[in-house]
């Protein structure tokens, strides 16, 4: 409260040779996936004409000057021929974006004494002015909304296309305007407007979404996405092209469990901060499928300002990189911490931002350069090109795949015959699995995040740790790859529903694990 | 431990020789590939020289004869090497059988193995370099059993096939390679880990001087030693015009016996041994076939049958006996589950029936299930 109170609207500064006003306006400006609060203070005094923007404005924010200028005459107000001077504080803050406009607007035309509005300081405003003075959508109206709650703001205004998402954040009052002109009413509290419907979570896809039914036959496939979709394994797919890889890969978001509504809340935070909230949420867990030419900023976020990449965009959903060899190193290798951390750290000069990334991976890849498998007499690859594709394969990021699966063309029957298990079934026994997992490790955790200890404390019955210590001793397995199969066992042995790993999930378990040598 | 092996100087300016002429006879033999620079190399030094490079003949020879003894021995010290030749002692007698033997060998690793390597206990496996995942199965596991068996298994270090054989030696003895650069030298340079465990734990030889670089024309000449060394040479897979025919060719003009693994009569990768095959040679299915022609039938068991399996593996197995090569064609071929399949190719591959590749390709091994061998 004392905050609020430094915070007057207007001041008048009575010097004996100059008379200047000061106002204060409160907004936001984007950074990463999260909201920085900015101050905004306009000062007015006598002096040559004059619009200076001060405190590491980018581009976008400096251009205001020309978009204030013109709204603000197209609506009726005076743009005053005075020396005017916006500061944006905390200085040191770079800001970025036009949404910063309507809080400049609005304080110039309190500090011009054009507005009288007590309340300004204690009003979140942002949004993106046209000339004739409307307002234009901004990116992360979610974790602006959510971070004027956490800076003690009683209300936000923001574009009424925000006000949706803006209404998730729950415990500020949030008024949607469409223009200018609305803050001479709003200002004089003539105009009481509503609060907007927050827009619905929608913690599952929507009817007529991809389904695994689409898959048919390939029997293998779909056990190994089940077990990844149970124990949230990294799962990689090798065949030729055309065999059915991305097609599976699509439909594993249907056979996970739907979102939490606090996920779903991460997933629209993030959706937002990117704009790419249309008029509803996206539907359940995101897919992401990005390009095999990606950079590593794309992948895992960067840039100047860093923005999010694909890795934070698949947050709570599924990552999927097809073509895993043709991706560049580099941008595998970054890929590699965020997949076991779940967040990605960006430094930059100046800040360091942490994104979350908590996301299921799925990679495929062909056998050889030219898709066909080195087993097929037709592949025309050289031994070396073949070696030199599949050593892509053991880099350190596949290090941190758990299940290969070898995907075959479908055969004419099959393709032809009857649709598989539809999603619905599969993701039923996919999250009584998951339940049985987060009784065992605590809420939210699955399978695949096991730490060593609770890996080896999995309790398996003597068969099975026969079956696990012949393997260990036959084919000189690393203690990484001893964790990881016993990781899958025990997924698999919570979708059968057994109490402890058994020799027949021990099995399943050493032919779906990625083996570590080539 | 014996004296470390010494060549007379002449024969390892011979050598020295060779490695200076690379480029020339490489524009001589290039006009008849291969096949044609073992006949050149049955030519004396200055007939050679003659052929090879008549204009810089004088300039060369010279520059050969002014190498003393102490030079070349220490260049060869300093490589980690020595060398042998037919003036000294441990010069493979079976070289001898040859016209175009080669005159210095120089080594690298375990010599006292140049000492047991008679043709009655060597096999030569060739093959090539793109080779299938059967191929490649067939060449670790006749290197594997070969070896256990006591026999030397000597093969060229190239990719595929070679690689394999090697491997599969490795696994429970010794390999000899024979290499187209110089012993010092790995060559492919992928290769080099291997090189290394070859020259570990068993032996490297060229003739080429060390430093030397390999030439197109330097391969076939190599396989010419291969050929000789050994009373056999097996022809794993190889394309109907493919350089390891060159070295069956060589090995069955010198007399010794020639072998070959059937494949498919549709594969590309096995015309070779199929025509082979059809030419007369000698039919291997695994290391048995082998020891059978090498030392007569029924000298040399190997026990190659697997532990009982329960009618579930008995299926799988036939599975991928009838060509489900992954997991999914294996459960397709059965309409089992994927978990049921997973789990029955786990168990066959723990017992050693099946082999899985990086990649989740699945390959039948050599071993016999009890229940076939009744049927």
């Amino acid at each position: 409260m004392q905050r609020n109170d430094l915070l007057r609207p207007t001041r008048e500064i009575h010097l004996h040779s100059v008379v200047a006003v000061l106002a204060i306006a409160r907004t936001f400006t984007l950074d990463g996936i999260a909201a920085r609060p900015v101050r905004v203070e306009v000062d007015v005094h006598r002096g040559l004409p004059g619009f200076a923007i001060v405190g590491l404005p980018d581009a976008a924010v400096r251009e205001a000057r020309e978009r204030v200028r013109a709204a603000l005459v197209n609506c009726g107000f005076e743009f005053p021929l005075q020396r005017i001077v916006v500061n944006l504080a905390p200085a040191s803050l770079r800001k970025a974006g036009p949404g910063l406009d309507l809080a400049i607007a609005a304080a110039l035309l309190s500090a011009s004494g054009q507005l009288e509005w007590e309340a300004l300081p204690r009003v979140a405003m942002v949004g993106e002015l046209a000339l004739d003075g409307s307002t234009r959508a901004v990116h992360g109206a979610l974790a602006i909304a959510e971070a004027a709650r956490e800076d003690g703001a009683e209300a936000i205004a923001l574009p009424a296309e925000n006000g949706a998402e803006a209404a998730l954040a729950e415990d500020i009052d949030v008024i949607p305007i469409d223009g200018l002109g609305r803050l001479r009413s709003l200002a004089a509290g003539e105009w009481e407007p509503r609060r907007p419907e927050a827009l619905p979570l929608l913690l599952d896809a929507a009817a007529g979404a991809p389904d695994l039914a689409d898959l048919r036959g390939q029997p293998h496939l779909r056990h190994a996405l089940e077990v990844a979709a149970a124990g949230g394994h990294s799962v990689l797919m090798v065949g030729p092209p055309g065999a059915g890889k991305s097609l599976a890969a699509s439909r594993v978001p249907s056979i996970l469990p739907p979102l939490a509504s606090a996920e779903a809340l991460e997933v629209a935070r993030v959706a937002s901060a990117c704009g790419r909230l249309g008029p509803s949420l996206p539907g359940g867990r995101p897919f992401r499928a990005p390009h095999h030419t990606i950079s590593a900023s794309g992948l895992v976020g960067g840039g100047s300002p860093p923005g999010p990449g694909e890795a934070t965009l698949a947050h709570r959903g599924v990552l999927f990189l097809d073509e895993l060899c043709e991706f560049r190193r580099d941008a595998l290798e970054a890929l590699r911490g965020p997949l076991e951390g779940g967040e990605v750290a960006i430094a930059r000069a100046g800040a360091r931002r942490v994104l979350p990334c908590r996301f299921m991976l799925v990679a495929a890849a062909n056998p050889c350069p030219c898709g066909r498998g080195e087993a097929d007499p037709d592949c025309t690859c050289a031994p070396v090109e073949v070696q030199r594709y599949q050593g892509r394969l053991s880099g350190a990021l596949a290090d941190r795949i758990d299940i290969l699966t070898a995907v075959r063309q479908p055969s004419p029957a099959e393709i032809g015959g009857a649709p598989g298990e539809p999603s619905a079934d599969v993701r039923a026994r996919v999250i009584a699995a998951r339940e049985r997992q987060a009784q065992r490790l605590g809420p939210g955790r699955c399978n695949a995040e096991m730490t060593p200890a609770e890996a080896r404390a999995c309790s398996l019955n003597t068969a099975a740790a026969a079956l696990l210590a012949d393997l260990y001793a036959r084919q000189r397995l690393s203690g990484r790859a001893h964790d990881r199969t016993l990781r899958l066992a025990q997924t698999i042995a919570d979708l059968a529903g057994a109490e402890s790993i058994g020799e027949e999930e021990m099995a399943q378990a050493l032919q779906l694990r990625r083996r570590d040598r080539g | 431990m014996a004296s470390v092996p010494r060549a007379c100087p002449d024969c390892l300016r011979r050598s020295r020789l060779l490695a200076h002429l690379g480029p020339y006879v490489e524009r001589v033999a290039s006009g008849a590939p291969g096949s044609r620079s073992p006949e050149l190399l049955r030519l004396c030094n200055e007939d050679l020289l003659a052929v090879a490079a008549p204009k810089v003949a004088g300039q060369l020879l010279a520059r050969v004869e002014a190498l003393d003894e102490a030079e070349l021995g220490e260049e060869l010290a300093a490589a980690g090497c020595w060398a042998c030749c037919p003036h000294g002692a441990l010069y493979p007698a079976a070289l001898g059988d040859a016209a175009d033997a080669p005159w210095a060998l120089i080594g690298r690793g375990d010599h006292r193995l140049l000492a047991e390597l008679e043709p009655a206990v060597g096999v030569t496996v060739v093959g090539a370099r793109r080779a299938t995942s059967y191929g490649r199965e067939i060449a670790r596991e006749l290197g594997r059993d070969l070896a256990r068996a006591g026999v030397i298994v000597v093969s060229g270090l190239a990719f595929g096939i070679d690689a394999c054989a090697h491997r599969g030696a490795l696994e429970v003895g010794t390999t000899v390679a024979v290499l187209g650069c110089g012993p010092d030298t790995a060559y492919p340079a992928a290769h080099r880990s291997l090189w290394r465990q070859v020259c570990e734990k068993g032996l490297i030889l060229s003739e080429l001087p060390p430093g030397a670089p390999p030439w197109r024309w330097t391969f076939p000449a190599r396989n010419r030693i291969m050929a000789a060394l050994t009373g056999m040479t097996v022809v794993v897979e190889a394309a109907a015009r493919s350089g390891s025919l060159i070295t069956a060719d060589l090995a069955a003009d010198l007399g010794r016996d020639l072998g070959a693994v059937p494949g498919p009569v549709t594969s590309r990768a096995s015309a070779g041994p199929n025509n082979l095959l059809a030419g007369g040679a000698c039919v291997v299915r695994d290391a048995q076939d082998v020891l059978d022609a090498l030392l007569g039938a029924g000298a040399r068991r190997l026990d190659r049958t697997g532990p009982a399996l329960d009618l579930a593996l008995l299926d799988a197995l036939a599975a991928v006996e009838a060509g489900a090569v992954t997991a999914d064609g294996v459960a397709t071929a059965l309409t089992l589950s994927g978990g049921e399949a997973a789990a029955a190719l786990a168990r066959l591959e723990l017992l050693g029936y099946v082999t899985c590749s990086p990649l989740g390709v699945y390959t039948r091994t050599s071993m016999a299930s009890l229940e076939q061998g009744d049927v």
